[in-house]
């Protein structure tokens, strides 16, 4: 086992053409990378705009659900473009994308189950 | 580093769900976020300018250009090309600096206060003045009762013939609290101390995310040039911490609208 990782390496050393790796992936061509760094580039547009319309939104709208829905939508969408993109999960394989995702369902549970549990629906919104 | 993310993910998830919880729950007024964090450096202490959410607003970009670089940096891993790698990791680092230092600004006016802020409270009569929240407040002669900073001053109350007069049955008094800066005990912001509590435990867990973030990515700057993913033939760790970092970004994202927004 030693020995044929050291002969991997003698063999890596000696390779005079220029540093390359069955792992990394120097054969991508410059147009494809370019393209990459354009997309992230406007990600990073788009969630700065996101951010600059959440502070519009601070300073023009009243306090209220209507404002609070903006808020949390906004933030969702921020959330999606930084996971799928930044993190890559969009070019994961679907079961690794459920792995990940299906358990965030606790977390809206655990929200909806503390709304009913603490009497949100009988004092709140549905009180006459 | 996925299955790692997802647990991190519950906890705080749970904060934010609790701060709300505590926050709806709450018997007394909620500190409005927009009059709370006001301070922005220069602004405040040359002009004396009032710049609401202002100082969060470059956080957040802070936090998201460090998040360009970061995956910038990934970029430049999968084609090999170490400097830069080198470059990215380095502006990311000084992204993830510059936050953590932002923070501390922002936890240090946080706690001196800047204005103070009377507070109606109750407190036994008991010797000294014992308020509810287990502090001890000092009674002055024109009826008020200072707390600064949180720094516990007890003074006989049966001197002061002003809060005597406001005894109320059952042994209680109440009285003007006047408050400036913020403790766990008690703040300038609201009546309520979980809103200090909240803000100290949730930016404070998010900057220590964000702080072992940066010695993260120190690491493995160090490992990149020092040539380790070139002898391990890919730049998989750069990845790895680029999760972390996404995550922290994602996390503030989330800080960012239920604690200083909504």
């Amino acid at each position: 086992m030693a020995q044929s990782q050291h002969q991997t390496h003698g063999e890596f050393d000696n390779d005079q053409s220029e540093y390359h790796h069955p792992d990394i992936h120097t054969h991508h061509d410059e147009a494809h990378g370019t393209a990459v760094r354009k997309k992230i580039w406007q990600v990073f547009w788009i969630l700065l705009i996101l951010t600059v319309l959440e502070f519009v939104v601070a300073f023009t709208v009243g306090r209220g659900t209507f404002r609070n829905v903006t808020y949390i939508v906004m933030t969702l969408v921020k959330a999606f473009y930084i996971v799928g993109s930044f993190m890559h999960l969009k070019d994961e394989v679907k079961s690794l994308i459920m792995t990940i995702l299906i358990p965030m369902l606790f977390i809206l549970w655990l929200i909806l189950a503390l709304l009913i549990e603490g009497g949100f629906y009988n004092g709140g919104w549905f009180a006459s | 580093m996925w299955f790692f993310l997802i647990s991190d993910a519950f906890t705080f998830s749970t904060l934010l769900v609790v701060y709300g919880v505590i926050r709806f729950a709450s018997p007394v007024v909620w500190a409005d976020p927009e009059k709370v964090f006001t301070h922005f450096p220069g602004l405040h202490e040359l002009l004396h300018i009032d710049a609401p959410l202002a100082f969060v607003g470059l956080m957040t970009f802070i936090l998201i250009a460090s998040s360009v670089t970061m995956v910038l940096a990934v970029e430049a891993g999968h084609r090999g090309d170490r400097a830069k790698v080198e470059l990215y990791m380095l502006w990311t680092i000084l992204g993830g600096v510059a936050f953590v230092s932002c923070q501390g600004y922002e936890w240090y006016h946080f706690i001196v206060g800047t204005h103070g802020f009377y507070h109606e409270v109750y407190g036994d009569l008991n010797g000294a003045l014992h308020l509810l929240d287990g502090s001890v407040a000092t009674a002055m002669a024109d009826g008020t009762i200072i707390i600064q900073n949180g720094v516990d001053a007890g003074k006989d109350l049966l001197t002061n013939p002003d809060l005597v007069t406001k005894l109320v049955p059952g042994g209680q008094i109440s009285a003007d609290l006047f408050v400036q800066g913020a403790n766990t005990t008690i703040n300038q912001y609201a009546q309520n101390p979980s809103f200090a509590n909240l803000f100290f435990f949730i930016t404070g867990f998010h900057g220590s995310h964000v702080a072992s973030g940066v010695l993260l990515n120190y690491i493995v700057y160090k490992q990149v040039q020092n040539g380790v993913m070139e002898e391990r033939g890919h730049y998989e760790m750069v990845e790895k911490v680029g999760l972390y970092w996404h995550f922290v970004d994602l996390v503030w994202v989330f800080v960012f609208t239920f604690f200083y927004l909504v």
